[in-house]
């Protein structure tokens, strides 16, 4: 897709933008993009553009709910839509269908392959645990993707037992 | 700490000896965290922020990894103080507002600060003279398990570390590196070699970080990607790309001279009787000539200034810098005039 402005280079940011109650989209490349947020006088970050992004990918379903709030802190999806920020680390969970697609979309993953919060690994020998759920959930998608859908279901299954015990922890640990 | 003595010290990362030095100024990584248990900073109230604070504090104190480190709270100090160590690239435009229960950690050497209730509880930032990632990766992975010891921060196996901003999820890692290409973009090449890196992943920025514009062809280089991937792996990503980069503006840069040698030679030296003989002077026109000079040094069409001097007068001719040299506050006009006869003072021949 071409950008909308110069119309010579590839559109990169997609930007919705709401004047009198009238929706535009517009695809821009980054350069137009950039002049377009000078324009607008706002510091023109990625984060300014979650709102486009906040619904991508989501199932019509759950777009369909309004008003959906963490249940830990009390914030709700479409403030998250307006600042771009969550509320509290218990968002994730709360919000988990509508921000799974925009992690997706944001990073190409939703999955962390990155170190461990060491606390959690020095308390009650979560590491191994923890790693080995990492592990089990990445062998799963590789199982549906490879079509073996019997050792698909064993993993699961194993994913489940494993989170039941690493939830309990954690809320003993939570108290 | 005294804010006042850095004024006459050299950063650590301003010394002009890393590798790579003659394209790349400085490597930094910054690590996003959270402390478990609170709201994310634009939701916690007040006695939350104070709390998280006092937490971090704690936690830092007691941190090896941080020793002799000094703690600044935010309010205690002036704006043009904090103007100033925006301008030392030692914290964020964003940490200067509304001081309340924010702080800056900062050793002595100014290669490890860490924002206390940035938009993330922790930001983390290791900065290292020249091209130089993977030892700013070791000093900040140690100091973040340092922290990690006597902080819970959030954190979900499936998503790693957890930021208020989902941009950041995962490794909550950034790592920047601020290169000066001036022959790519003498030869316009810019704008293909930013079209290949949003598409591996990477973005672009000006001298301030996001929202600010390039000046002097100096651009900031990050990776906009923080999860799915390891932190080593990341940083291998942004390496590998920017070494192509640094690859290629080298080559430009020796083909210039080969094919342009009277013009470039010209402008370095017009570059210099321009800063040498100015009496007033903007920060703008400032970076563009001072980017000439060093290209002018790396290509042997003049053998001084030392690179140390040209990456000093970067610092020191910003505003809140010229202000505390000056010991009051200056209008820009007067600033202009300050700046014009420090560049004098330090390029004398």
């Amino acid at each position: 897709m071409m950008c909308d402005i110069c119309n010579k280079r590839e559109a990169t940011v997609h930007l919705t933008e709401i004047i009198n109650d009238k929706v535009t989209k517009m695809h821009l490349c980054e350069a137009c993009a950039k002049e377009k947020g000078e324009e607008m006088e706002t510091h023109f970050g990625i984060s300014d553009l979650l709102q486009g992004l906040a619904d991508f990918g989501v199932p019509h379903e759950v777009k369909g709910k309004k008003n959906l709030k963490c249940a830990a802190c009390g914030f709700m999806f479409s403030d998250f839509q307006k600042i771009g920020r969550l509320g509290c680390p218990k968002c994730y969970d709360s919000f988990a269908p509508q921000l799974v697609p925009l992690l997706k979309r944001i990073h190409g993953s939703d999955r962390h392959m990155g170190k461990l919060a060491l606390k959690m690994e020095k308390g009650k020998q979560q590491p191994s645990r923890v790693q080995e759920l990492q592990e089990l959930k990445i062998k799963l998608q590789e199982a549906i993707a490879g079509e073996a859908f019997e050792e698909a279901v064993v993993i699961r299954d194993k994913i489940r037992q494993l989170e039941n015990s690493l939830g309990q922890r954690e809320d003993n640990e939570n108290r | 700490m005294k804010i006042d003595n850095l004024l006459y010290k050299e950063s650590e990362w301003l010394k002009g000896t890393g590798p790579k030095a003659n394209t790349v100024i400085s490597s930094r990584i910054r690590l996003a965290r959270n402390v478990d248990g609170y709201n994310f900073f634009t939701t916690a109230s007040p006695e939350t922020k104070r709390k998280i604070f006092d937490d971090i504090q704690a936690a830092v104190k007691k941190c090896k990894t941080l020793k002799g480190a000094s703690l600044l709270s935010m309010k205690e100090i002036t704006e043009l103080d904090r103007q100033f160590l925006v301008e030392r690239h030692l914290m964020s435009l964003e940490h200067v507002a509304e001081p309340e229960s924010k702080g800056l950690v900062l050793d002595d050497k100014e290669v490890v600060s860490i924002m206390i209730n940035e938009e993330d509880h922790l930001r983390i930032q290791v900065l290292q003279s020249g091209f130089n990632l993977t030892e700013a990766w070791r000093i900040i992975d140690a100091i973040d398990n340092d922290l990690a010891e006597r902080l819970r921060f959030a954190f979900s196996p499936r998503y790693g570390f957890l930021t208020a901003c989902p941009t950041n999820t995962g490794t909550g890692l950034r790592g920047s590196v601020m290169l000066h290409l001036p022959a790519l973009a003498m030869t316009n090449q810019l704008n293909s070699v930013f079209q290949a890196i949003s598409k591996l992943g990477l973005t672009i920025r000006g001298l301030y970080g996001e929202g600010t514009e390039a000046t002097g062809e100096f651009y900031q280089i990050s990776n906009q990607v923080t999860l799915g991937y390891s932190e080593t792996d990341l940083i291998d990503n942004i390496e590998k790309i920017i070494s192509r980069i640094i690859g290629r503006e080298n080559t430009t840069r020796a083909s210039l001279l080969s094919k342009n040698k009277e013009e470039i030679t010209d402008k370095v030296w017009r570059a210099m009787g321009t800063l040498r003989s100015a009496r007033i002077i903007t920060s703008n026109e400032t970076i563009t000539l001072l980017s000439t000079i060093r290209l002018g040094i790396d290509l042997a069409i003049i053998k001084e200034p030392d690179v140390k001097v040209l990456n000093e007068l970067f610092i020191l001719m910003q505003p809140a810098h010229l202000q505390k040299l000056e010991g009051k506050a200056l209008s820009p006009q007067e600033r202009d005039v300050k700046r014009a006869a420090l560049i004098r003072e330090k390029l004398k021949s």
